[in-house]
């Protein structure tokens, strides 16, 4: 199944609803590096709350997107994962650093207006 | 009343230890113990006094007056002789849970529980070598080959009821202490706290990360102040869970602060060699509560102007 994007403002959310195949995921990687560029998106939030499981791959995976993004412009925030995953991940050794992980979509859009404030301070 | 009848229920495996072939009371003459049973009838009300006053006499059942120790005496002693005469310990059992039950809030302890049970078989056998003195020794013999299986059995079941009771209410008061022990409480919009007393083992380490996500998802927190200023000794395990719990609120998007770390269990950490370094530690509570603070954006402002009101006498 295609993850939808969509966008919002200058920010791109993938909202993944099952679990993903190989192929799926690098799918999701570049149609999301692609609208970055075409978008000229400053953030990406995906939420992977449908998910029951995130394995050491779809993990990988996520990081994989962030730093694709990133060398794309846009910064990348993981949301709504599930208490028993984020158990479950931290006892398999899993981690997502340094992607940054937020509660819901509101928090990750907070924290993306954040992140873009500063840069545009900082005269990005 | 059936007599002899195998109980249809599931028996529990303290239960099997009752029917033990030894204890049984089947290969008994009936017409004996049918006599036996109707003497202790006939005698009951002076036994039952006797038994009072030896229990009364060792010091048993301090916490209960002579009249409630007399009320229960009447209502073991009836049901003792019930069971002696079918056989089955069933109605028996079922008064000593509810007894049980009732005296062991007030304290009483097994000792005490076994230590009546076992008076009442040694009155009720004097009572018996009394009645039996001037007949030929063979029928005292054949007397208590009816009567020593059955109050064993008996024996043992009403020990065994007490201390299943006893086991029930303890399991129930864990279950108590293992809800009380984990409070998840939230200070400030966002800002949830987690005081820790007592030691921590695994199973409430495993208790108290579930809580605290769960807690985190439904108040949307996004600073956890954990403070473990009660607890008085750390291990590896606990400690590594500790770590793993700030690990797992970091993936759910709440960052946390661990505040109250005695000068003994950072040393134990250290000494451990437990991985610290995406833990963030403040001294006291009141530092963790500060930083909380400032990570959400809070300013707390003393309002210099307020004029401290006195208390009003009442």
């Amino acid at each position: 199944m295609t993850v939808p994007i969509l966008k919002q403002g200058g920010y791109l959310i993938a909202s993944i609803q099952s679990a993903l195949s190989d192929s799926e995921v690098l799918e999701l990687r570049d149609s999301l590096a692609e609208r970055v560029g075409t978008l000229r998106s400053q953030g990406i939030v995906i939420d992977v709350a449908a998910l029951d499981v995130i394995d050491s791959f779809a993990a990988r995976s996520l990081k994989t997107i962030a730093q694709t993004a990133k060398l794309r412009g846009a910064d990348t925030v993981i949301v709504g994962i599930q208490p028993d995953v984020a158990v479950a991940m931290v006892q398999f050794r899993l981690d997502l650093s340094p992607v940054q992980t937020a509660l819901d979509l509101e928090e990750a859009l907070a924290i993306l207006d954040e992140r873009t404030k500063k840069g545009r301070a900082n005269g990005r | 009343m059936e007599a002899n009848t195998a109980p249809a229920e599931p028996r529990l495996a303290d239960e099997a230890a009752v029917e033990d072939p030894t204890l049984q009371a089947a290969a008994v003459d009936p017409t004996l113990l049918g006599e036996l049973v109707g003497y202790l009838r006939q005698r009951r009300t002076e036994l039952r006094e006797e038994w009072a006053a030896r229990i009364t006499e060792a010091d048993l059942l301090k916490v209960m007056s002579p009249e409630e120790i007399f009320t229960e005496v009447t209502a073991v002693y009836d049901n003792y002789v019930n069971a002696l005469e079918t056989g089955s310990v069933e109605t028996l059992q079922a008064y000593a849970r509810d007894l049980s039950e009732r005296i062991i809030r007030r304290g009483v302890q097994t000792h005490e529980v076994l230590g009546i049970v076992l008076l009442l078989r040694d009155v009720l056998a004097r009572a018996l070598f009394v009645r039996y003195e001037h007949e030929p020794a063979n029928v005292l013999n054949r007397v208590l080959d009816a009567y020593e299986p059955a109050a064993n059995r008996i024996a043992v079941t009403v020990g065994v009821s007490f201390v299943q009771e006893r086991e029930r209410v303890i399991r129930e008061q864990q279950a108590a202490i293992r809800q009380l022990s984990t409070p998840v409480l939230q200070l400030r919009d966002r800002l949830l706290i987690l005081p820790i007393i007592g030691d921590l083992d695994s199973q409430r380490a495993r208790q108290l990360t579930e809580q605290l996500l769960g807690a985190i998802r439904r108040n949307r927190a996004k600073v956890v102040v954990i403070d473990i200023t009660g607890v008085g000794t750390i291990d590896l395990t606990v400690a590594n869970h500790l770590v793993q719990t700030v690990a797992a609120s970091r993936l759910m998007g709440a960052s946390a602060i661990i505040t109250g770390l005695s000068s003994g269990i950072a040393q134990t950490l250290v000494d451990l060699g437990v991985d610290l370094s995406m833990m963030q530690t403040v001294g006291d509570l009141q530092g963790g509560l500060e930083e909380a603070e400032r990570l959400l954006g809070y300013k707390v402002v003393r309002d210099e102007d307020a004029v401290p009101r006195a208390i009003e006498p009442i």
